[in-house]
């Protein structure tokens, strides 16, 4: 297989809140079908890496291209077909509260302005039987929801238009650990199904293990290593010793049968 | 990324198990594919899948996503055809097509019954409203009986943080449209006196006209715009944050917290504002009479003494605390009924404006009809 086209490219990123420098000279990209997993202390930066590459921040310095186009540069046009080929979903949900479930999922596909209703109708049905809704909730509106449902559904409304590139932050926190598995298990169907580029951030060991190709990490305002999970966890870093070491950590990884890292009590 | 077309070959030859025509399915069947179809493709699939003895074969579909596979799907008449061949990986996507497949339950129209039923429904939400306010000023005469006896529980920041956004940072405001409304006022009116050699009486009319009446209502309506609209939506936001639940959890009961400090601060700010914005409409027809009809304001200033009983200036005061009362309440009470989200908020904030401005107008023709004989001089 030949190198695979990188998606997201980002260049001597640097971000500053007032005199706080959140992030200095980062240099990250991701390739076309992987998933891609950010990780980091509290307060390092991972949520505002991640809305700068959709463009919803704009760094201090340093570019960020999505799809071979600078976000800070592209035309209006050009903009929007970027964003009819990504999708995320954010931590809260972040639904529209006056609008229904079903009009949440639809609105994407509706602003295509390309398919008939009943398309959007099969469709989003569609969705939100994937992400296992049943269709006596279509008609509700979110505040009726429970926190799980609505990130469900703020998922089938990410993947409406079948991106190729999904942003997910924080996936699976606020879910049970069976809804967690089926949300990494519908992950991996889609993958394979939509060859979809995955970034994500978690703090879920579980979610990271079993999802991630690469695990890129976040500290000291620095991109401090990109690499495999098992490469990763090989590393001799006081941030990934904390963080994959503890109890979760070791028990996730032995739950994969790949390497554990020495040590630990 | 190069671009594929959906594309399709029908072929005669027994593609599969025998099939007298078959169909091989190939190229991109996406979303951004299909859509790209000039003419749409739907119907030249419709077309095909009318032969309900063709065989589909999909194993050469490149890409397959969610929308193709509802495309081919509807086309298809909501089933997987007799005689089809598809790969593993897109299987799945028509077991999900095929368990989604239920109608959305419909909530059940009304009819020929629906004005009934509406009004039914208004009904319904007027006597809700009134019970909800009568419940809110209970609950207000409830703590203000409990603070009267405990003093140290007067929360006496948030009246105090109250008194000084809707009243101290209302003055401009109420400066400007009072004063201008006492030069509109003045300049008319003093024109319509003049052709009955009448100038004089200029004083009397402005005098009462705005200390007894357009004072207190000018105020009213602006605070009610300003101040009570940002009381609705303050309550609003935080019952969108849960913020109120929140409270409610750590035994901080709302009536105390939100409601008694709003009302009492406008309760406080209210006459204050009456009297200033009344003073200020007075400023502005004084001006208004010098320059159009050269009435010195020596005059002006010593005749309103006697122009105007000091019952006027009482009432004024009287109506200002009342209509804050009022405001405060009707912000509450529609800031506390909003459902967590946008739209509610949007639609409580507009209705806490209106009804406080139409309550307001309401409560000053009361005013008008029950002290009709005081004040005014024959």
């Amino acid at each position: 297989m030949s190198a695979p086209a990188a998606v997201v490219e980002i260049a001597g990123l640097s971000t500053r809140f007032g005199r706080q420098v959140v992030h200095r000279d980062i240099d990250l990209v991701v390739f076309q079908g992987e998933v891609l997993t950010l990780v980091g202390g509290s307060g390092s930066g991972k949520t505002t890496l991640l809305r700068q590459m959709l463009g919803l921040e704009r760094p201090a310095a340093g570019t960020v291209k999505v799809f071979g186009t600078d976000l800070a540069r592209a035309t209006a046009s050009g903009l929007e077909s970027i964003r009819s080929r990504w999708g995320m979903l954010f931590q809260g949900g972040a639904l529209f509260s006056a609008l229904s479930v079903f009009d949440n999922v639809a609105l994407p596909l509706r602003e295509l302005k390309r398919l008939d209703e009943g398309m959007v109708h099969d469709l989003v049905m569609l969705k939100l039987q994937m992400v296992g809704i049943e269709p006596k909730h279509a008609g509700k509106m979110p505040s009726e929801l429970s926190g799980g449902m609505v990130k469900r559904i703020a998922f089938a409304r990410a993947i409406a238009l079948d991106p190729e590139l999904l942003f997910l932050d924080e996936p699976t926190a606020g879910l049970d650990p069976d809804r967690s598995e089926g949300f990494v298990q519908m992950v991996i169907s889609l993958r394979a199904a939509l060859r979809m580029t995955v970034v994500m951030v978690t703090h879920d060991l579980d979610t990271l293990v079993s999802l991630s190709d690469r695990v890129a990490i976040l500290a000291h305002s620095r991109l401090v290593s990109v690499a495999t999970l098992d490469e990763t966890v090989a590393l001799d870093d006081p941030f990934v010793h904390d963080f994959f070491r503890g109890a979760r950590g070791r028990r996730a990884l032995l739950a994969r049968g790949g390497a554990v890292p020495p040590g630990g009590t | 990324m190069a671009a594929v077309e959906p594309r399709w070959t029908v072929s005669s030859a027994a593609g599969a198990a025998g099939a007298a025509r078959a169909v091989s399915l190939a190229g991109t069947w996406s979303l951004e594919a299909i859509t790209r179809v000039p003419d749409g493709i739907d119907a030249d699939v419709a077309r095909l899948a009318g032969d309900p003895a063709l065989a589909w074969d999909l194993r050469g579909i490149d890409r397959l996503d969610d929308a193709g596979a509802v495309l081919l799907w509807r086309a298809w008449g909501r089933k997987l055809p007799a005689r089809i061949e598809v790969r593993p990986e897109h299987e799945t996507v028509f077991r999900h097509l095929a368990a989604s497949d239920q109608p959305v339950p419909a909530d059940g129209g009304a009819g020929m019954l629906a004005p009934l039923v509406g009004l039914g429904r208004w009904l319904d939400s007027m006597a809700d409203h009134a019970v909800a306010l009568l419940r809110l000023l209970g609950q207000l005469a409830i703590d203000g009986v409990d603070i009267a006896l405990h003093p140290a529980r007067i929360p006496l920041k948030e009246i105090s943080a109250n008194v000084y956004r809707t009243g101290s940072q209302a003055l401009g405001v109420t400066a400007l449209v009072g004063f201008l409304i006492g030069v509109v006022l003045s300049y008319l009116s003093g024109q319509q006196l003049r052709t009955f050699g009448a100038d004089i009486y200029i004083v009397d009319l402005l005098g009462i006209a705005v200390i007894r009446e357009l004072g207190p209502v000018l105020a009213a309506i602006l605070v009610a715009g300003r101040s009570g609209s940002a009381m609705t939506a303050q309550i609003g936001v935080m019952r969108v944050t849960q913020e109120l639940d929140a409270m409610t959890v750590m035994g901080i009961p709302h009536g105390r917290r939100l409601v008694l400090p709003k009302v009492v601060a406008l309760a406080i700010a209210m006459p204050l504002l009456c009297l200033w914005t009344s003073a200020l409409a007075l400023v502005g027809g004084m001006v208004a009479a010098e320059v159009q009809m050269g009435l010195s304001h020596v005059y002006f200033i010593e005749s309103l003494r006697t122009a105007v009983p000091i019952a006027n200036y009482w009432l004024g005061l009287g109506k200002g605390v009342v209509f804050g009362v009022l405001i405060a309440l009707i912000a509450c009470h529609y800031g506390l009924r909003i459902r967590p989200n946008t739209e509610s908020l949007g639609r409580g904030v507009t209705a806490s404006v209106v009804s406080a401005i139409t309550v307001v107008i309401i409560a000053d023709a009361l005013f008008a009809v029950l002290f009709s004989d005081v004040g005014l001089v024959e």
